[in-house]
């Protein structure tokens, strides 16, 4: 019988990595490091018109997603603001005729100091931090987009609600001399959103000046939103001019409009059907689509760890 | 021919009418006829070309940030465009009196039926992805949905006996069968419609369903005419 030994310094056959896989890997792995250093540019939220007077200071803040931010072109030419007309590039193009400065925000009601803060007070009111976070738009797509803000919670703290304040009421800017869109009567205007006082405080709830680094264009709110994560986006109300503290729950312009396709709490939820679409699974702009099929929606948009506490015992399809 | 045409349309309903047999109107056809519907043929293609062109390589500025949304409109689009063109031929034909337009109707009802399948592909391929659980959720639940479907169940038949053969075979049945275009118009603006409803956005459907209801009136008046 003839035994084969093979030399102890030469590795087996078996061991040799054909050239097409180590091939492979190494484009894997060059692949990785560029994704990692796109990753890192999004991260240190780089100017993106290359105007430095746009820039904000921030500094990294919580709760930050891992995913692949939305391209900038994708965030800030496809948008829903339907003060400036219907179509998702309505905005990006008519848009540019608002004037956010000067820009004041009246925030009255049940509190304790009422007052109107100027833009650029309100600009100081706290650090600004970066939140990375998922944009789940009702209409079944997404983003990740990278925001410039501070706690809508911080703002709360200086106004001193009552103890009649049980809900927040937000009101953006109405002027039919800036904003075209107000002709047609697609909802009742001004553009109504409101929040519970504990999710207007909850820590995910931002006060939003900026985007990718720089403020605001106008197109996505400027010159100060809210975007409340866990919610259908059109809860994450654009160009605010009020907020008013209130008793009762707030009537919602689109729950005026539709009230039994949007309900006041409009948290994401895939087991909660549009009555027009189902709300199980989403197309993330820039990812899904003709090549890859839409992914699965996460209850609170991915975020059910930090709020879903705020709504125990409540039945969801009932409150939706 | 004029005359030839005129005479075999049934009173009442011209959408009904029999086409000639293709021996007859291929020795009627003038030249230029053959000409007019390549270039309709053409036209036809270019919204598809439009998409096609727009994702292989950005021209006409693309598909857009959401692609596979921009394909589902302009394909749904198109479709209730070329059924509009198809309903137009009749009362346009007896208006103008110029009767070769009927030489165009099947290329347009098979344009409207071909986006028609395009706008369905694309909702089963890009947007379910083959869920059919979750399709078949949708045209139950959904009436947007339902209506849509039902729009292209019923634009089968009649691209299925849109042939010269079966046009001859089924010789009166044909023109009857063929009056099932009503219904599909209205299912399919009923599907435009609802599906616009939640955000009392008309403008745009609002003129469909004005034409439709214009194309479908002058049916009614014109039978109620030819009655008395």
């Amino acid at each position: 019988m003839l035994i084969r030994s093979t030399p102890r310094h030469e590795p087996l056959p078996s061991e040799i990595t054909p050239r097409r896989v180590w091939q492979a890997r190494r484009r894997l792995v060059q692949a990785a490091a560029a994704a990692g250093l796109a990753g890192a540019a999004a991260g240190s939220l780089q100017a993106q018109t290359g105007r430095p007077e746009l820039r904000l200071q921030s500094r990294p803040g919580p709760f930050g997603t891992m995913e692949r931010p939305t391209p900038y072109k994708d965030v800030t030419t496809y948008n829903n603001f339907y003060e400036f007309g219907l179509d998702k590039d309505d905005p990006v193009k008519h848009a540019g005729r608002m004037k956010t400065r000067p820009w004041t925000l009246a925030v009255e009601g049940a509190v304790n100091k009422p007052q109107t803060f100027d833009i650029e007070a309100l600009l100081k009111l706290a650090p600004m931090e970066d939140r990375i976070y998922r944009m789940r738009c009702v209409e079944g797509w997404s983003m990740v987009i990278p925001w410039v803000g501070y706690p809508l919670a911080e703002l709360v703290r200086q106004v001193e609600p009552t103890g009649n304040a049980r809900y927040i009421e937000f009101v953006t800017l109405a002027d039919p001399k800036q904003m075209p869109g107000l002709r047609a009567s697609v909802i009742a205007w001004p553009y109504t959103e409101g929040l519970r006082m504990d999710e207007a405080n909850h820590p995910l709830t931002l006060l939003t000046f900026g985007l990718y680094g720089e403020i605001l264009p106008n197109q996505n709110g400027a010159p100060v939103r809210l975007v409340v994560p866990w919610k259908y986006g059109f809860k994450s109300i654009k160009s605010l001019v009020k907020i008013r503290f209130v008793e009762k729950e707030p009537v919602t312009s689109w729950v005026r409009s539709a009230p039994q396709e949007y309900g006041f709490y409009s948290n994401v939820n895939p087991e909660v059907s549009h009555p027009r679409w189902s709300q199980a699974t989403e197309r993330r702009i820039g990812e899904d689509g003709f090549l890859t099929r839409k992914r699965p929606t996460l209850m609170f948009n991915g975020y059910a760890e930090q709020v879903a506490s705020l709504y125990a015992g409540m039945d969801l399809k009932r409150f939706f | 021919m004029k005359g030839a045409l005129r005479a075999r349309r049934p009173a009442g309903d011209g959408a009904g009418a029999p086409v000639p047999p293709a021996s007859a109107r291929t020795a009627l056809a003038p030249r230029w006829l053959s000409g007019l519907k390549l270039a309709l043929f053409v036209a036809g293609l270019l919204p598809l070309a439009r998409l096609v062109l727009g994702g292989t390589h950005g021209w006409f500025g693309g598909l857009g940030t959401n692609p596979v949304e921009l394909v589902t409109r302009s394909t749904g689009t198109w479709a209730l465009v070329f059924l509009c063109a198809s309903l137009a031929v009749t009362p346009l034909r007896r208006l103008s009196g110029w009767n070769p337009l009927i030489r165009l109707r099947r290329m347009l009802g098979l344009f409207a039926f071909f986006y028609g399948v395009l706008h369905l592909v694309t909702y089963v391929w890009f947007d379910q992805w083959f869920d059919v659980g979750a399709i078949v959720a949708d045209v139950i639940r959904r009436p947007f949905i339902t209506m849509g479907f039902l729009a292209f169940v019923l634009m089968v038949p009649l691209a299925a006996t849109s042939t010269d053969t079966m046009v001859r075979r089924l010789g009166r049945a044909w023109g009857r069968l063929h009056r099932l275009v009503y219904l599909v118009a209205i299912a399919a603006v009923l599907h435009y419609w609802w599906h616009k409803a939640g955000k009392n956005d008309y403008s745009e459907v609002g003129w469909y369903a004005a034409l439709v209801a214009l194309l479908l009136g002058w049916r009614l008046v014109d039978r109620w005419r030819s009655r008395r």
